[in-house]
């Protein structure tokens, strides 16, 4: 066992746990972020998708000794109330059937739109095809990246809004 | 549980009293008594009233309106992703007369007053949506009279809007929340006689409404059954033989418990249930990790048992061998097939098959429990809380009633949460150790010990006559389990027919799949018409409506037998190849193929539009799909996300997903091997329509998903020659030249 402290959505947050922990169960067990899902724990499925330094990444694969000073940002620290773009865009278009792979689809399409504000379709296809969703919501998720591109481009999400 | 059925529709709000007697004297009891007694009066109310803060008005088990202007309306079953929790509730609302902004959502526990809480069978709205509406109109009469009481008027000159009685005459008006009080003292009138709206005065059903989870599942909140957690938690995980049915000898216990972060470690000697308590390992922990780290060092010795030879590559032989000798049991005799391919035109032979397959909720099974030796509170994902309290209560022997069930969003469904194992696994372990317990599945536990959807083999023979008219039609099924059913299409479609069924031994643990037995069934037939289709050279839309005929509502075959409405199919199909633009011209490599299938009281009819390159690759460019699900969509939104869910699992399911069994067990152990489909392998488009009948509202959970992979299978066919009998569609070459 080993302390490590995490920059977690801005704060800095301390987990005693063995070093090869993974990212994944430190904020679950140990830091009460339950919002990042477990569905393969081999990189598969994603839903344990978060941000180090602003890139996505498998929690279920990444050591908490890996880590470092490096930023993480989970889906509880995506926007302050729920507000960022794609979040609108999901709740505005009901993307979620069960909802339990959409964290990690959100925080995919979050990272995918910070580098191209207006994708295309196959643009969108490539970057979430690493995500499954056992749903099938996948026609709403590109929608919702679209929606969520038009919100910001229209400048309605970069108001700052309450959650609805 | 039969993997072929899903639970059967237990339609409470028609029953009367003789109807009520045969009904539980059949299912054995309390869940169906406490729905009688919902129905025909108000003990249910006075047994809800007890849990609500003094004051409210609770006129029955699913309405509470609080003093404070509170509207809460609660949702009987679970929702795992069919969007009940929504579309329940806005039943209510429509009738109670209340924004849907203003009502709050809670989840039920398990509780006698509301019947079967079981989300299985596409039986939620079917069930549920005239109780609801009578209910919420009942409590809307109530509010009216106790308006009317205040001011002396008739209840007849008041109306309720917006969560407000209003006098027509007086202009005056009372918010629901100054009527609480009045209203609760009030008897509840018998719900059967609620004088309902007219459905063209609906302001809420029939629109697009989003989940009432939505907002805490974009932002992360704690919602699921694995989000769970209790003060003085432990982490459990527990090792079964990978061989079906195997039991402990050894492991390896004072070992495992020196390792960091154990807790404790024991074997469960579990029952000889197959789908219950089966014998395995436990490990408990202080963190999910710790669990799954210490698992790695486990070794158990186990006694696999008998089937320890089993493998597919066996069981195939096994029902080839049994069609070559043609016995199986008679299910079906319509006329003589034999003498109908005698004097055929064409007649057509082919084997089909389909291999077994996992759920794979994303949410690996789990559930957290609190047991002591007469007591039990169970948290957990599950479709099915009562098949988790009477597990519990039976392998545990704790009496029902100190079995307490909370029901947790489930990440996916799919039928697996129907089954109770991973409860009473939880419950067992938890009892055994003395603290609340959180048993969490790997994946590789989800896909190795899930429940399948059985595989299976139809060997099918079919003939045309010269007029180019489907003659006759011999189906030896070979099964897993349970057997092919009198009625299944085009049971009772075709003069000449003989139905055989047979079933092969094995110790594989079965349940039902989304459209149990439809879900593949639909993809055997739909292709097999198809076949015949073309031996005639007759358009397959052509042929499948001279197969519907006019005989309108076909009656079942004996007392469990389902009708079968041809006329509404008929529609979905004539819809279907309409809106598809049936018959266009399309150049070699794409192609369009029909199928429909009749399952959950739903009519669907779908046409798949598909390109293959000529390597083989496939692409899904469109689905149409046309459902007939009765007079009224509940909520728009819902309903078109489970056509949509349904298309593209159906796809899904039929292009990769197989798991092979050899030596008795699962090979494959995860999802790099266990293929679901991405998002560039969806359809790239996907058109729903509901073609509005006059019939009751039905559920859409299942119905939509059998259709797709014929469709698909049909469309591949006319784009390049290829027929597909086999499942996954993977295993076929479709490469053309």
């Amino acid at each position: 066992m080993a302390k490590f402290t995490l920059q977690v959505n801005g704060q800095a947050r301390t987990a005693d746990v063995a070093p090869e922990t993974p990212l994944l169960w430190v904020l679950r067990d140990n830091l009460d972020l339950v919002g990042t899902k477990f569905g393969c724990g081999v990189g598969q499925c994603r839903a344990c998708t978060v941000h180090i330094g602003g890139q996505p990444v498998q929690a279920c694969m990444t050591p908490v000794s890996s880590i470092g000073r490096k930023a993480v940002t989970t889906i509880e620290g995506l926007s302050a109330n729920g507000t960022h773009p794609l979040q609108k865009a999901w709740c505005e278009l009901d993307v979620a059937q069960c909802g339990y792979c959409q964290a990690g689809q959100l925080m995919t399409a979050a990272a995918l739109l910070a580098e191209n504000a207006k994708p295309s379709d196959e643009d969108i296809d490539n970057a979430m095809a690493g995500n499954i969703c056992r749903c099938g919501t996948y026609l709403r998720i590109r929608a919702g990246i679209h929606r969520a591109a038009e919100l910001t481009a229209t400048g309605i999400a970069t108001k700052k809004e309450t959650a609805q | 549980m039969n993997p072929y059925e899903a639970p059967s529709l237990t339609e409470f709000p028609t029953l009367d009293r003789r109807d009520f007697l045969r009904l539980t004297s059949f299912v054995g009891g309390g869940l169906v008594l406490g729905s009688f007694l919902k129905i025909s009066g108000t003990a249910h109310a006075a047994e809800i009233a007890k849990t609500a803060p003094s004051g409210d008005f609770t006129p029955n088990a699913y309405v509470r309106l609080g003093l404070d202007g509170s509207i809460t309306l609660i949702c009987p079953r679970p929702d795992s992703g069919q969007g009940v929790k929504t579309s329940l509730p806005m039943i209510l609302a429509e009738d109670l007369e209340v924004s849907w902004q203003s009502v709050t959502v809670q989840m039920a526990d398990l509780n006698a007053v509301y019947g079967s809480q079981t989300a299985g069978g596409s039986t939620s709205t079917p069930t549920f949506y005239l109780l609801l509406r009578q209910l919420g109109t009942t409590a809307r009469v109530m509010l009216i009279d106790a308006a009317a009481q205040t001011w002396g008027v008739p209840a007849a000159e008041c109306f309720a809007e917006a969560a407000s009685v209003h006098h027509k005459a007086s202009k005056k008006s009372l918010p629901y929340r100054d009527l609480v009080a009045k209203a609760a003292t009030l008897p509840v009138p018998d719900a059967k006689q609620a004088v309902l709206k007219d459905p063209k005065d609906f302001k809420l059903l029939g629109q697009r409404i989003g989940g009432v989870d939505n907002q805490k599942i974009v932002t992360g909140q704690n919602l699921f059954g694995l989000d769970f957690k209790l003060p003085g938690l432990v982490y459990a995980v527990f090792e079964k033989c990978p061989v079906f049915g195997g039991k402990v000898v050894s492991a390896n216990l004072d070992r495992i418990k020196t390792l960091p972060g154990v807790k404790d470690a024991f074997i469960i000697d579990g029952t000889k249930d197959l789908r219950g308590l089966m014998p395995g390992v436990a490990i408990l922990a202080d963190s999910t990790w710790a669990a799954f780290s210490a698992r790695r060092q486990l070794k158990v010795t186990w006694d696999e048992g008998a089937f320890a030879n089993d493998s597919w590559d066996g069981f195939t032989k096994q029902a080839q061998d049994l069609a070559a000798k043609g016995t199986g049991n008679v299910v079906r005799k319509d006329g003589d097939v034999d003498a109908a391919f005698a004097s055929a035109a064409k007649v057509v032979e082919s084997a089909y098959s389909y291999p077994f397959i996992s759920h794979a909720n994303l949410e690996p099974q789990n559930c957290t429990a609190s047991v002591t030796a007469d007591r039990a509170e169970i948290w957990a994902p599950t479709q099915n809380p009562g098949a988790g309290a009477d597990i519990v209560a039976k392998v545990l022997n704790i009496p029902k009633e100190n079995i307490t069930v909370h029901i947790l969003r489930a990440g996916g469904g799919f039928g697996r949460r129907l089954s109770a194992d991973f409860v009473i696994e939880a419950a067992a372990i938890a009892q055994k150790a003395g603290v609340p317990v959180k048993l969490v599945w790997s994946r590789e536990d989800d896909l190795r010990h899930d429940h399948f959807r059985p595989g299976g083999f139809h060997f099918l023979k079919g003939s045309v006559d010269a007029a180019g008219k489907i003659s006759g039609f011999r189906n030896h099924s070979v099964f897993f389990a349970g057997g092919l059913g009198a009625d299944e299409f085009p049971s009772r479609f075709i003069p000449n027919h003989l139905g055989l069924s047979s079933v092969l031994p094995n110790n594989v643990p079965m349940g039902p799949w989304r459209a149990p037995g439809s879900c593949v069934f639909s993809f055997v037939y739909q292709s097999f018409i198809d076949e015949l289709a073309h031996a005639a050279g007759r358009d397959p839309v052509e042929i499948r409506l001279e197969l519907l005929g006019d005989k309108g509502m076909v009656p079942g075959t004996g007392e469990r037998g389902t009708p079968y409405n041809a006329a509404r199919m008929k529609a979905v199909v004539k819809l279907v190849a309409e809106k598809a633009g049936w018959g266009k011209k399309l150049p070699r490599g794409q192609g369009m193929g029909i199928a429909f299938h009749f399952s959950h009281r739903g009519y669907i009819a779908q046409v798949a539009e598909v390109t293959v390159s000529k390597s083989g690759d496939l692409k899904v460019d469109r689905v149409v799909c046309v459902s007939d699900v009765g007079s009224q969509i509940v909520n728009l939104s819902g309903a078109e996300n489970q056509v949509e869910g349904s298309i593209v699992d159906g796809l899904s399911a039929a292009w990769r997903q197989e798991l092979n069994i050899e030596r008795g067990r699962i090979v494959e152990s995860n999802l790099a091997e266990y293929q679901l489909i991405r998002m560039p392998d969806a359809p790239k488009k996907i058109e729903c329509h509901f073609l509005k009948s006059d019939n009751p509202p039905t559920g859409l959970g299942e119905p939509v998903l059998p259709p797709l992979a014929p469709a698909v299978a049909n469309a591949i066919f006319a784009a390049t020659g290829k027929r597909i009998r086999q499942l996954p569609f993977a295993k076929t070459d479709l490469s053309w030249s």
